[in-house]
Protein backbone atom coordinates (compact mmCIF):
# COMPACT_ATOMS: atom_id res chain seq x y z
CA UNK A 1 0.00 0.00 0.00
CA UNK A 2 1.13 3.36 -0.64
CA UNK A 3 2.61 5.29 2.06
CA UNK A 4 3.12 1.97 4.23
CA UNK A 5 5.05 -0.74 2.21
CA UNK A 6 8.10 1.90 1.31
CA UNK A 7 8.25 2.99 4.86
CA UNK A 8 8.75 -0.79 6.00
CA UNK A 9 11.32 -1.59 3.21
CA UNK A 10 14.84 -3.84 4.17
CA UNK A 11 17.10 -1.33 2.34
CA UNK A 12 16.38 2.13 4.03
CA UNK A 13 16.18 -0.14 7.54
CA UNK A 14 19.19 -1.68 7.22
CA UNK A 15 20.92 1.83 6.10
CA UNK A 16 19.56 3.46 8.80
CA UNK A 17 20.68 0.75 11.40
CA UNK A 18 23.97 1.60 9.85
CA UNK A 19 24.14 5.01 9.87
CA UNK A 20 22.66 4.61 14.01
CA UNK A 21 25.54 2.16 14.37
CA UNK A 22 27.74 4.84 12.87
CA UNK A 23 26.51 7.66 15.10
CA UNK A 24 26.39 6.07 19.00
CA UNK A 25 29.63 6.59 20.39
CA UNK A 26 28.22 6.63 24.10
CA UNK A 27 25.49 5.05 26.06
CA UNK A 28 21.54 6.63 24.87
CA UNK A 29 18.49 6.14 26.64
CA UNK A 30 15.13 6.74 24.44
CA UNK A 31 11.73 6.95 24.92
CA UNK A 32 9.06 6.50 22.42
CA UNK A 33 5.49 8.22 23.74
CA UNK A 34 3.61 6.40 22.07
CA UNK A 35 1.48 2.70 22.55
CA UNK A 36 1.48 2.39 18.93
CA UNK A 37 5.31 3.62 18.43
CA UNK A 38 5.79 0.69 21.00
CA UNK A 39 3.93 -2.05 19.28
CA UNK A 40 5.87 -0.91 16.21
CA UNK A 41 9.22 -1.12 17.53
CA UNK A 42 8.57 -4.68 19.81
CA UNK A 43 6.30 -6.11 16.98
CA UNK A 44 8.94 -5.23 14.03
CA UNK A 45 12.42 -5.87 16.49
CA UNK A 46 13.48 -2.57 15.76
CA UNK A 47 14.81 -2.00 19.19
CA UNK A 48 16.85 -5.48 18.62
CA UNK A 49 18.22 -4.18 15.00
CA UNK A 50 20.27 -1.18 17.22
CA UNK A 51 23.39 -1.11 18.49
CA UNK A 52 23.69 -2.16 22.43
CA UNK A 53 24.15 1.17 23.63
CA UNK A 54 21.03 2.53 22.21
CA UNK A 55 18.61 1.66 24.52
CA UNK A 56 14.60 2.19 23.71
CA UNK A 57 12.22 2.39 26.84
CA UNK A 58 8.04 2.40 26.48
CA UNK A 59 6.34 5.31 27.09
CA UNK A 60 2.92 6.17 29.16
CA UNK A 61 1.25 6.69 25.35
CA UNK A 62 -1.97 4.03 25.62
CA UNK A 63 -4.75 5.93 26.44
CA UNK A 64 -6.74 2.68 26.89
CA UNK A 65 -3.68 1.16 29.54
CA UNK A 66 -3.51 4.78 31.71
CA UNK A 67 -7.63 4.84 31.90
CA UNK A 68 -8.00 4.69 35.62
CA UNK A 69 -9.39 1.53 37.26
CA UNK A 70 -12.19 3.77 38.97
CA UNK A 71 -13.09 4.78 35.67
CA UNK A 72 -13.83 1.63 33.88
CA UNK A 73 -15.67 0.50 37.32
CA UNK A 74 -17.72 3.98 36.81
CA UNK A 75 -18.42 2.58 33.09
CA UNK A 76 -19.59 -0.54 34.67
CA UNK A 77 -21.74 1.08 36.87
CA UNK A 78 -23.49 3.13 34.04
CA UNK A 79 -22.99 0.02 31.24
CA UNK A 80 -25.04 -2.53 33.93
CA UNK A 81 -28.44 -0.35 33.70
CA UNK A 82 -31.13 -1.50 31.81
CA UNK A 83 -31.65 1.83 30.24
CA UNK A 84 -28.51 2.29 28.83
CA UNK A 85 -26.49 1.13 25.42
CA UNK A 86 -22.60 1.44 25.73
CA UNK A 87 -20.73 2.03 23.49
CA UNK A 88 -16.71 2.37 22.60
CA UNK A 89 -13.70 1.63 20.61
CA UNK A 90 -13.33 -2.30 20.61
CA UNK A 91 -9.34 -2.34 23.07
CA UNK A 92 -11.57 0.14 25.41
CA UNK A 93 -14.59 -2.72 26.23
CA UNK A 94 -12.12 -5.41 26.77
CA UNK A 95 -10.10 -4.07 29.58
CA UNK A 96 -10.60 -5.31 32.99
CA UNK A 97 -11.68 -3.04 35.87
CA UNK A 98 -12.39 -4.20 39.39
CA UNK A 99 -15.11 -6.86 37.90
CA UNK A 100 -13.69 -7.87 35.09
CA UNK A 101 -14.26 -6.20 31.53
CA UNK A 102 -17.30 -3.98 29.74
CA UNK A 103 -17.74 -6.31 26.73
CA UNK A 104 -18.46 -9.69 29.58
CA UNK A 105 -21.25 -7.95 30.98
CA UNK A 106 -23.55 -8.73 27.83
CA UNK A 107 -23.81 -11.78 29.48
CA UNK A 108 -25.23 -10.76 31.90
CA UNK A 109 -27.90 -8.90 30.08
CA UNK A 110 -25.82 -5.46 29.66
CA UNK A 111 -26.48 -3.80 26.05
CA UNK A 112 -22.50 -2.76 25.53
CA UNK A 113 -21.04 -2.32 21.66
CA UNK A 114 -18.00 -1.94 19.82
CA UNK A 115 -18.06 1.06 17.58
CA UNK A 116 -15.08 2.18 15.33
CA UNK A 117 -16.15 5.92 15.22
CA UNK A 118 -17.34 8.09 17.51
CA UNK A 119 -20.20 9.14 15.48
CA UNK A 120 -21.45 5.62 14.93
CA UNK A 121 -22.43 6.12 18.83
CA UNK A 122 -24.19 9.40 17.67
CA UNK A 123 -25.85 7.33 15.12
CA UNK A 124 -27.25 4.96 17.71
CA UNK A 125 -28.75 7.88 19.87
CA UNK A 126 -30.67 8.67 16.74
CA UNK A 127 -31.75 4.87 16.57
CA UNK A 128 -32.75 4.31 19.87
CA UNK A 129 -34.30 7.77 21.55
CA UNK A 130 -36.14 5.75 23.98
CA UNK A 131 -32.83 4.45 25.18
CA UNK A 132 -30.09 6.31 27.00
CA UNK A 133 -26.43 6.15 24.92
CA UNK A 134 -23.26 6.62 26.57
CA UNK A 135 -19.82 6.60 24.93
CA UNK A 136 -16.89 5.99 26.78
CA UNK A 137 -14.66 8.97 25.02
CA UNK A 138 -11.24 8.10 25.67
CA UNK A 139 -8.10 8.67 23.82
CA UNK A 140 -5.17 11.13 23.32
CA UNK A 141 -5.29 14.84 21.71
CA UNK A 142 -5.21 12.31 18.18
CA UNK A 143 -8.90 10.81 19.18
CA UNK A 144 -10.46 14.50 21.06
CA UNK A 145 -10.96 16.20 17.91
CA UNK A 146 -13.58 13.15 17.09
CA UNK A 147 -14.84 12.51 20.47
CA UNK A 148 -15.51 16.54 20.64
CA UNK A 149 -17.36 16.13 17.35
CA UNK A 150 -19.44 13.81 18.34
CA UNK A 151 -20.51 15.89 21.16
CA UNK A 152 -21.17 18.97 19.12
CA UNK A 153 -23.23 17.08 16.33
CA UNK A 154 -25.31 15.03 19.39
CA UNK A 155 -26.13 18.67 20.65
CA UNK A 156 -26.61 20.39 17.10
CA UNK A 157 -29.27 17.35 16.52
CA UNK A 158 -31.05 17.23 19.87
CA UNK A 159 -30.40 14.04 20.80
CA UNK A 160 -31.02 14.59 24.49
CA UNK A 161 -30.61 10.60 25.08
CA UNK A 162 -26.63 10.77 24.19
CA UNK A 163 -23.75 11.53 26.60
CA UNK A 164 -20.16 11.30 27.19
CA UNK A 165 -18.10 9.14 30.00
CA UNK A 166 -14.82 11.53 29.37
CA UNK A 167 -11.05 10.04 30.49
CA UNK A 168 -9.19 11.72 27.70
CA UNK A 169 -5.78 12.34 28.54
CA UNK A 170 -2.85 14.81 27.39
CA UNK A 171 1.07 14.02 26.22
CA UNK A 172 2.85 16.93 27.35
CA UNK A 173 2.22 16.67 31.40
CA UNK A 174 3.14 13.05 31.07
CA UNK A 175 6.48 13.64 29.17
CA UNK A 176 7.34 16.46 31.76
CA UNK A 177 6.07 14.22 35.03
CA UNK A 178 8.99 11.44 33.37
CA UNK A 179 11.09 14.45 33.16
CA UNK A 180 11.09 14.96 36.97
CA UNK A 181 10.65 11.69 38.23
CA UNK A 182 14.07 10.84 40.68
CA UNK A 183 16.06 8.39 38.98
CA UNK A 184 14.56 9.22 35.34
CA UNK A 185 17.00 8.06 32.81
CA UNK A 186 15.48 9.20 29.52
CA UNK A 187 17.43 11.47 27.78
CA UNK A 188 15.67 12.14 24.33
CA UNK A 189 12.10 11.31 23.50
CA UNK A 190 10.83 10.10 19.90
CA UNK A 191 7.32 12.47 20.41
CA UNK A 192 3.70 10.81 19.07
CA UNK A 193 3.66 11.79 15.55
CA UNK A 194 -0.05 11.34 15.41
CA UNK A 195 -0.75 13.66 18.41
CA UNK A 196 1.42 16.29 16.75
CA UNK A 197 -1.03 15.47 13.57
CA UNK A 198 -3.59 17.55 15.59
CA UNK A 199 -1.33 19.83 17.82
CA UNK A 200 1.37 20.54 16.55
CA UNK A 201 4.89 21.47 17.93
CA UNK A 202 5.08 24.21 20.03
CA UNK A 203 4.33 21.92 23.32
CA UNK A 204 7.27 20.19 22.73
CA UNK A 205 8.99 22.92 21.74
CA UNK A 206 8.50 24.75 25.50
CA UNK A 207 9.15 20.84 26.98
CA UNK A 208 12.17 20.53 24.58
CA UNK A 209 13.90 24.48 26.11
CA UNK A 210 12.76 23.98 29.82
CA UNK A 211 14.06 20.37 30.31
CA UNK A 212 16.98 20.65 27.65
CA UNK A 213 15.53 17.35 26.12
CA UNK A 214 15.67 16.35 22.24
CA UNK A 215 12.53 15.68 20.39
CA UNK A 216 12.45 14.32 17.29
CA UNK A 217 8.44 13.70 16.08
CA UNK A 218 8.51 10.06 14.58
CA UNK A 219 5.72 8.33 12.47
CA UNK A 220 5.26 4.54 13.22
CA UNK A 221 6.56 2.54 10.38
CA UNK A 222 10.08 0.98 10.85
CA UNK A 223 11.55 3.60 8.51
CA UNK A 224 9.99 6.16 10.51
CA UNK A 225 10.89 5.08 13.70
CA UNK A 226 14.26 4.64 12.96
CA UNK A 227 14.79 7.45 10.89
CA UNK A 228 13.80 9.11 14.31
CA UNK A 229 16.22 7.05 16.08
CA UNK A 230 19.03 8.40 14.07
CA UNK A 231 17.88 12.15 14.43
CA UNK A 232 17.72 11.78 18.36
CA UNK A 233 21.20 10.03 18.29
CA UNK A 234 23.22 12.89 16.35
CA UNK A 235 21.17 15.58 18.49
CA UNK A 236 22.81 13.74 21.66
CA UNK A 237 26.12 13.10 20.67
CA UNK A 238 26.54 16.98 19.48
CA UNK A 239 24.73 17.92 22.87
CA UNK A 240 21.84 20.05 21.32
CA UNK A 241 17.95 19.84 22.46
CA UNK A 242 15.70 20.91 19.88
CA UNK A 243 12.67 19.64 18.04
CA UNK A 244 12.58 18.08 15.00
CA UNK A 245 10.23 16.67 12.75
CA UNK A 246 10.57 13.45 11.29
CA UNK A 247 7.07 13.04 10.06
CA UNK A 248 6.75 15.76 7.58
CA UNK A 249 4.96 14.22 4.92
CA UNK A 250 1.59 13.85 8.25
CA UNK A 251 2.83 16.59 10.75
CA UNK A 252 2.63 20.40 10.37
CA UNK A 253 4.07 22.60 13.06
CA UNK A 254 1.06 24.32 13.67
CA UNK A 255 -0.88 21.16 13.98
CA UNK A 256 -5.01 20.85 12.42
CA UNK A 257 -6.51 23.89 12.91
CA UNK A 258 -9.79 22.74 12.68
CA UNK A 259 -9.32 20.00 15.06
CA UNK A 260 -7.62 21.97 17.77
CA UNK A 261 -10.23 24.65 17.42
CA UNK A 262 -13.02 21.70 18.28
CA UNK A 263 -11.11 20.98 21.57
CA UNK A 264 -10.93 24.03 22.75
CA UNK A 265 -14.92 24.31 22.07
CA UNK A 266 -15.64 21.16 24.10
CA UNK A 267 -13.26 20.16 26.32
CA UNK A 268 -11.25 22.20 28.76
CA UNK A 269 -8.02 21.02 30.60
CA UNK A 270 -8.19 19.27 34.08
CA UNK A 271 -6.04 16.84 36.52
CA UNK A 272 -6.53 13.51 35.18
CA UNK A 273 -5.25 10.58 37.51
CA UNK A 274 -3.67 7.86 34.87
CA UNK A 275 -3.40 4.12 36.06
CA UNK A 276 -0.25 2.91 37.51
CA UNK A 277 1.22 6.33 37.74
CA UNK A 278 -1.09 8.51 39.36
CA UNK A 279 -2.78 11.86 39.19
CA UNK A 280 -0.89 13.65 36.95
CA UNK A 281 -1.84 17.88 36.60
CA UNK A 282 -3.23 19.14 33.67
CA UNK A 283 -3.13 15.92 31.81
CA UNK A 284 -5.68 15.15 30.98
CA UNK A 285 -9.72 16.81 29.21
CA UNK A 286 -13.00 17.00 30.55
CA UNK A 287 -16.24 18.76 29.47
CA UNK A 288 -15.87 22.17 29.11
CA UNK A 289 -18.86 24.21 31.05
CA UNK A 290 -20.57 24.74 28.16
CA UNK A 291 -20.89 20.82 27.25
CA UNK A 292 -21.13 19.44 30.99
CA UNK A 293 -24.73 18.44 30.37
CA UNK A 294 -23.27 15.78 28.40
CA UNK A 295 -21.25 14.41 31.06
CA UNK A 296 -22.35 10.89 31.86
CA UNK A 297 -20.54 10.53 35.21
CA UNK A 298 -23.03 13.61 36.55
CA UNK A 299 -26.06 11.90 34.70
CA UNK A 300 -25.52 8.55 36.37
CA UNK A 301 -24.35 9.70 39.58
CA UNK A 302 -20.80 7.22 39.40
CA UNK A 303 -18.83 10.01 40.25
CA UNK A 304 -18.38 8.49 43.95
CA UNK A 305 -17.21 5.40 42.47
CA UNK A 306 -13.28 4.70 43.45
CA UNK A 307 -10.85 1.58 43.36
CA UNK A 308 -7.58 -0.03 44.47
CA UNK A 309 -4.68 -1.41 42.21
CA UNK A 310 -3.09 -4.27 42.86
CA UNK A 311 -0.01 -4.07 44.53
CA UNK A 312 2.22 -6.43 43.06
CA UNK A 313 1.91 -4.39 39.57
CA UNK A 314 5.30 -2.57 38.45
CA UNK A 315 3.31 -1.08 35.59
CA UNK A 316 3.96 2.51 36.82
CA UNK A 317 7.67 2.11 36.61
CA UNK A 318 7.36 1.23 33.19
CA UNK A 319 5.36 3.47 31.68
CA UNK A 320 7.85 5.76 32.91
CA UNK A 321 10.72 4.45 31.49
CA UNK A 322 12.52 2.97 34.90
CA UNK A 323 11.85 -0.49 34.57
CA UNK A 324 10.92 -3.13 31.66
CA UNK A 325 8.12 -6.01 31.61
CA UNK A 326 11.03 -8.49 31.95
CA UNK A 327 11.95 -7.04 35.58
CA UNK A 328 8.33 -7.88 36.75
CA UNK A 329 8.09 -11.29 39.07
CA UNK A 330 4.41 -11.45 37.75
CA UNK A 331 5.02 -11.13 33.47
CA UNK A 332 3.88 -14.09 31.60
CA UNK A 333 3.57 -15.72 34.83
CA UNK A 334 0.55 -14.19 37.02
CA UNK A 335 0.30 -11.45 35.09
CA UNK A 336 -0.98 -12.00 31.11
CA UNK A 337 -3.26 -10.66 28.38
CA UNK A 338 -6.22 -12.66 29.48
CA UNK A 339 -5.71 -12.29 33.41
CA UNK A 340 -3.77 -8.51 33.41
CA UNK A 341 -3.06 -7.06 36.73
CA UNK A 342 -2.21 -3.62 35.45
CA UNK A 343 -2.50 -0.88 32.91
CA UNK A 344 0.91 -1.94 30.62
CA UNK A 345 -0.66 -5.43 30.23
CA UNK A 346 -4.35 -4.61 29.40
CA UNK A 347 -4.57 -3.40 25.60
CA UNK A 348 -1.52 -5.06 22.87
CA UNK A 349 -0.40 -1.25 22.51
CA UNK A 350 1.19 -1.54 26.55
CA UNK A 351 4.51 -2.62 26.78
CA UNK A 352 4.04 -5.96 28.85
CA UNK A 353 1.17 -7.27 26.46
CA UNK A 354 3.64 -6.31 23.09
CA UNK A 355 6.55 -8.09 25.06
CA UNK A 356 4.12 -10.75 25.69
CA UNK A 357 2.63 -11.50 22.35
CA UNK A 358 6.41 -10.92 20.16
CA UNK A 359 8.70 -12.04 22.97
CA UNK A 360 7.27 -14.80 25.26
CA UNK A 361 9.50 -17.53 23.56
CA UNK A 362 12.09 -15.21 22.60
CA UNK A 363 12.83 -15.59 26.27
CA UNK B 1 -4.79 3.50 20.17
CA UNK B 2 -3.50 6.91 18.23
CA UNK B 3 -3.17 4.37 14.62
CA UNK B 4 -3.36 6.24 11.59
CA UNK B 5 -4.32 4.54 8.23
CA UNK B 6 -3.65 6.08 4.79
CA UNK B 7 -6.15 6.06 2.55
CA UNK B 8 -7.27 7.78 -1.33
CA UNK B 9 -10.30 9.72 -0.86
CA UNK B 10 -12.76 7.96 -3.94
CA UNK B 11 -15.58 10.46 -3.32
CA UNK B 12 -17.01 13.50 -1.19
CA UNK B 13 -20.40 14.23 -0.43
CA UNK B 14 -22.47 16.44 2.25
CA UNK B 15 -24.49 14.17 4.88
CA UNK B 16 -26.83 16.22 6.96
CA UNK B 17 -24.52 18.82 9.04
CA UNK B 18 -21.66 16.65 8.08
CA UNK B 19 -18.72 16.74 5.25
CA UNK B 20 -18.00 12.70 4.84
CA UNK B 21 -15.95 11.28 2.09
CA UNK B 22 -15.74 7.95 0.73
CA UNK B 23 -12.00 6.60 1.49
CA UNK B 24 -10.27 3.53 -0.02
CA UNK B 25 -7.41 1.53 1.87
CA UNK B 26 -6.15 -0.93 -0.30
CA UNK B 27 -8.79 -2.88 -1.48
CA UNK B 28 -11.74 -1.36 0.99
CA UNK B 29 -13.06 1.55 1.34
CA UNK B 30 -15.44 3.24 4.15
CA UNK B 31 -17.23 6.70 5.10
CA UNK B 32 -14.66 8.95 6.80
CA UNK B 33 -15.70 12.25 8.56
CA UNK B 34 -13.74 15.10 6.25
CA UNK B 35 -14.85 18.08 8.74
CA UNK B 36 -10.76 18.67 10.02
CA UNK B 37 -9.43 18.63 6.32
CA UNK B 38 -11.59 21.62 4.94
CA UNK B 39 -10.88 21.23 1.21
CA UNK B 40 -9.99 18.04 0.61
CA UNK B 41 -10.73 16.49 -2.69
CA UNK B 42 -11.38 13.13 -4.38
CA UNK B 43 -7.66 11.81 -4.79
CA UNK B 44 -6.27 13.08 -1.97
CA UNK B 45 -4.23 11.13 0.06
CA UNK B 46 -5.62 11.37 3.83
CA UNK B 47 -4.51 9.75 7.63
CA UNK B 48 -7.63 8.51 8.53
CA UNK B 49 -8.03 7.88 12.69
CA UNK B 50 -10.96 6.47 14.15
CA UNK B 51 -13.25 7.51 11.10
CA UNK B 52 -12.13 10.73 10.97
CA UNK B 53 -9.47 12.41 7.90
CA UNK B 54 -6.85 13.55 10.32
CA UNK B 55 -4.80 15.05 8.17
CA UNK B 56 -3.80 15.48 3.79
CA UNK B 57 -0.63 13.47 3.56
CA UNK B 58 2.32 15.82 1.47
CA UNK B 59 3.49 13.67 -1.33
CA UNK B 60 6.50 15.73 -1.67
CA UNK B 61 7.75 15.05 1.50
CA UNK B 62 7.26 11.64 1.57
CA UNK B 63 9.38 11.43 -2.11
CA UNK B 64 11.83 13.72 -0.21
CA UNK B 65 12.27 11.49 2.93
CA UNK B 66 13.00 8.39 0.77
CA UNK B 67 15.13 10.34 -1.14
CA UNK B 68 17.41 10.87 1.24
CA UNK B 69 17.43 8.11 2.76
CA UNK B 70 18.33 6.33 -0.93
CA UNK B 71 21.26 8.82 -0.66
CA UNK B 72 22.03 7.21 3.22
CA UNK B 73 21.99 3.88 1.21
CA UNK B 74 23.92 4.13 -0.83
CA UNK B 75 26.99 5.75 0.72
CA UNK B 76 27.36 3.59 3.44
CA UNK B 77 29.01 0.40 2.97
Amino acid sequence: MKYLDEFRAEAPVRALARAIAGAATRPWVLMEVCGGQTHSIVKYGIDELLPPSVELVHGPGCPVCVTPLEMIDRAHAIASRPDVIFCSFGDMLRVPGSHGDLLSLRGRGADVRVVYSPLDAVALAEQHRDRAVVFFAIGFETTAPANAMAAEVARARGLGNFSLLVSHVRVPPAIASILTTPGNRVQGFLGPGHVCTVMGTSEYEALARTFRVPIVITGFEPVDLLAGVLALVVQLESGTHAVENAYTRVVRPEGNAAARAIIDRVFEVTDRKWRGVGTVPKSGYRLAPEYRDLDAERRFEVEAVTAQEPAVCISGQILKGLKKPRDCPAFGTRCTPEDPLGATMVSSEGACAAYFAYRSRAG
Amino acid sequence: MCLGIPGQIIDVSEQGDLPMGRVRFGGVSRQVCLAHVPGAAPGDWVLVHVGFALARLDEEEARRMLALLAELGEVDP
